[in-house]
């Protein structure tokens, strides 16, 4: 049976990037003494079992609980009330008004989000821009990850740091002083005035391109470090057997090292297309105006329009449309391991 | 130096074009350094087709560099290395007839057993049917059937050996190298491996040169062994000349045990030795090949080759043999179960370690410690080395 294994505990797979599980390279001799593994065991159970549980509950307190506020705001209806929805449970009122309450849930705001096309434009903006950006960064990230791992040993970390030390200034702080480079007598248009290679201030700001290059620059980050984290422990002597065998640098490295790096890229690219699609402030610094990201209609509908049940509803949606190509490549994933 | 340097020489002096006689590898004055530390230093040797060489010696003596010079990994600072007449130390490694087996195998984690395997002969642009067919062979060869679709971490130490092995001879290189390929496994897999891949580099013809610091497997394997240190060829030899005929002091410490009795010569005649030692007194030992140089020499006995006795060696009465005879103490008795070794304190004070086949499962005179014992060995045991 499916999350029980041989020895009768639950084992609960991470809903994410779970670790399936593998079948156990067979001993040449086994030398196990009953006793050992027993002692082992009673040693490291208890420990274990708290860690195994505590992202469950952090998972649970910090993830679904509010979720299920999400979920049952979507389903109410705008009010002009604090808060401004209605119907609202009162646990006070007793069993009847909950049954009241239950049954003025609707579905109505998910019908507007599928009707109105506003919000499918919206979603599919979002997902564009997610997959453009992260193409953009796997095709910058990779080079960088992969020098940083060939480089001496120390001077990995000198690379590292570099990669990090940005972090140590605000985000939005970093996004204004984008604004001050691209602006229309900003820093960029100065420069290419001064080197006569236009000759009149070009058009940066409010432009997909602006909106792309702060992407990129702001997640680059999240797609070197998983990158280079499995680049960097990838064993040498395989290259070597690679060229041994006839395969010439550039094979070798479409044949062994991309292969073995895909892991690192599947984390990189998850890492950065996730919150680029629910991205807010860098396409309302740096875009125009003319197409909105789903994270700025979701920010226009609470803070603008007060209307806290499309707002949720649009966000549960975002969630669903998220997850499920997570899960089918999860699924996938496993699937291919148990056909082995 | 080397037992066989007289002959080489010989060689060397005769012109390049006689390749008759050429060996299947030639390593020429090779030299490889690394910053102000030279792992390889102007280091010849020639190696016969179908030969299993072992390069044997302590680590860091450079011996891991000589083999990643010979597939490709390393570049030569000085030297040449002629394959079949082709000078191939600046060809790169995916371009040479050579092929490595890796110390920790360096199987592909995304490849299966039939891919793994396949690798290097899809490189060579080989028709599909044809891989078939040689993958086929290899599985077999290396005794793989029904592991074909495993991944690497599904198999044991010993199946991920057998996949290297396979995974290096699908090409059919005109040289394998095996770099430590053993000493992963266990010892009583180690020593059927052993066995298997004697078994193997025989019946394929092919040559092997294996890359150990294991004298044991070096002698099991290999048809000559040529033991290093500090980057220099110290000797090559046959497994059995290298442990009866060492060719200097470092080599018979280095290669199992030995006693070492250091002393003057005194004379000589008959082509027998006469040697004062402090240690064990006056020892007759029999006049070694190479003239002796020097007159402050040592004498090496192996443990093996001391026999011990309550009285006096018979053998003794005929007179046709100088014996020669050790009294002392037994201070210490390690019975190893196929042997018993036995340390000796003699009477001068030094220590003489012996060993003793169990022949009989039961031995009523075996020795214990604090007795009194002749140790006795003959000049023909005796190796006479320059100190």
């Amino acid at each position: 049976m499916r999350g029980v294994s041989k020895d009768g505990r639950w084992h609960l797979w991470p809903i994410l990037r779970g670790s399936p599980p593998r079948r156990r390279a067979p001993q040449d001799d086994v030398r196990c003494w009953k006793g050992k593994t027993v002692s082992a065991r009673r040693i490291f159970a208890r420990p274990a079992r708290f860690a195994a549980i505590a992202p469950y509950l952090w998972m649970l307190l910090f993830f679904l609980v509010p979720f299920g506020f999400v979920l049952k705001i979507s389903l109410s209806q705008t009010a002009i009330a604090q808060p401004p929805y209605v119907p609202q449970f009162d646990l006070t009122q007793g069993w009847a008004a909950i049954q009241a309450a239950l049954a003025e849930l609707s579905l109505d705001n998910f019908k507007l989000l599928i009707s109105d096309n506003l919000y499918v434009l919206s979603y599919l903006r979002s997902v564009v821009v997610a997959v453009i950006s992260t193409a953009i960064l796997l095709v910058i990230g990779y080079p960088i990850a992969y020098g940083m791992a060939r480089l001496p040993r120390r001077w990995q970390s000198v690379a590292m740091m570099l990669v990090i030390v940005p972090f140590w200034t605000s985000f939005l702080i970093r996004i204004y002083a984008w604004i001050n480079i691209l602006q229309h007598d900003g820093l960029l248009n100065k420069t290419l005035l001064a080197l006569h290679i236009v000759s009149a201030p070009v058009v940066w700001l409010s432009t997909d391109s602006a909106m792309y290059l702060g992407i990129v620059y702001s997640y680059l980050p999240f797609m070197i470090l998983p990158l280079y984290a499995t680049l960097a422990k990838m064993d040498p002597a395989l290259l070597e057997a690679a060229s041994d065998l006839g395969a010439s640098r550039s094979k070798a490295f479409w044949l062994v090292t991309f292969p073995l790096s895909l892991p690192g890229v599947g984390a990189g690219v998850l890492l950065c297309f996730i919150p680029i699609v629910g991205e807010f402030v860098i396409p309302d610094l740096l875009a125009g105006s003319d197409s909105m990201m789903i994270g700025q209609t979701l920010w226009l509908e609470f803070f603008t329009n007060k209307d806290w049940p499309v707002a949720s509803a649009t966000a549960v949606v975002l969630l669903v449309l998220l997850l499920a190509p997570m899960l089918i490549y999860d699924r996938l994933q496993r699937r291919q391991l148990e056909a082995r | 130096m080397t037992e066989d340097a007289t002959p080489k020489e010989s060689v060397r002096t005769e012109p390049p074009l006689a390749a008759v006689d050429m060996p299947l590898l030639r390593i020429d004055g090779v030299t490889k350094r690394f910053g102000g530390f030279t792992a390889v230093d102007k280091l010849s040797l020639d190696i016969r087709a179908g030969e299993f060489f072992a390069l044997l010696g302590p680590s860091g003596c450079g011996k891991t560099t000589l083999l990643r010079m010979l597939a490709g990994f390393e570049t030569p600072d000085a030297g040449r290395i002629l394959l079949d007449g082709r000078d191939i130390a600046q060809v790169l490694p995916h371009q040479r007839p050579v092929n490595m087996m890796f110390q920790n195998y360096a199987l592909f984690p995304h490849l299966n057993v039939r891919d793994n395997i396949a690798f290097g002969l899809k490189r060579a642009n080989m028709p599909r049917p044809e891989i078939d067919a040689r993958v086929a062979e290899m599985v077999a060869l290396a005794k793989l059937e029904g592991l074909e679709k495993r991944k690497p971490d599904q198999l044991s130490g010993g199946q991920k050996q057998r996949v290297a092995l396979a995974r290096s001879l699908a090409r059919r290189p005109q040289v394998l190298l095996l770099d430590e390929p053993l000493a992963a496994l266990d010892k009583k897999l180690r020593e059927n491996t052993q066995g298997e891949l004697t078994e193997l580099q025989r019946r394929l013809g092919m040559t092997f040169i294996i890359v150990t610091h294991d004298q044991e497997e070096a002698m099991t394997v290999a048809d000559r062994i040529g033991v290093m240190d500090s980057g220099r060829l110290e000797q090559v030899a046959t497994p059995r000349q290298l442990y009866e005929a060492p060719a200097s002091r470092w080599i018979a410490e280095f290669v199992g045990d030995i006693n070492m009795i250091e002393g003057q010569l005194e004379s000589s005649e008959d082509h027998r030795l006469t040697i004062s030692t402090r240690d064990a007194g006056t020892i007759v030992a029999a006049e070694p090949r190479q003239p002796l140089t020097k007159t402050t020499i040592c004498v090496a006995i192996r443990p093996e080759k001391v026999k011990l006795s309550r009285r006096g060696p018979v053998s003794d009465a005929a007179g046709a043999i100088p014996m020669n005879r050790l009294e002392g103490v037994v201070t210490e008795v390690n019975y190893l179960g196929g042997v018993t070794t036995y340390k000796v304190k003699l009477d001068t004070g030094a220590i003489l370690r012996a060993s003793m086949a169990n022949t009989a499962r039961l031995d009523m005179n075996a020795y214990s410690a604090s007795q009194r014992v002749t140790a006795w060995f003959t000049p023909d045991d005796c190796v006479v080395l320059e100190q």
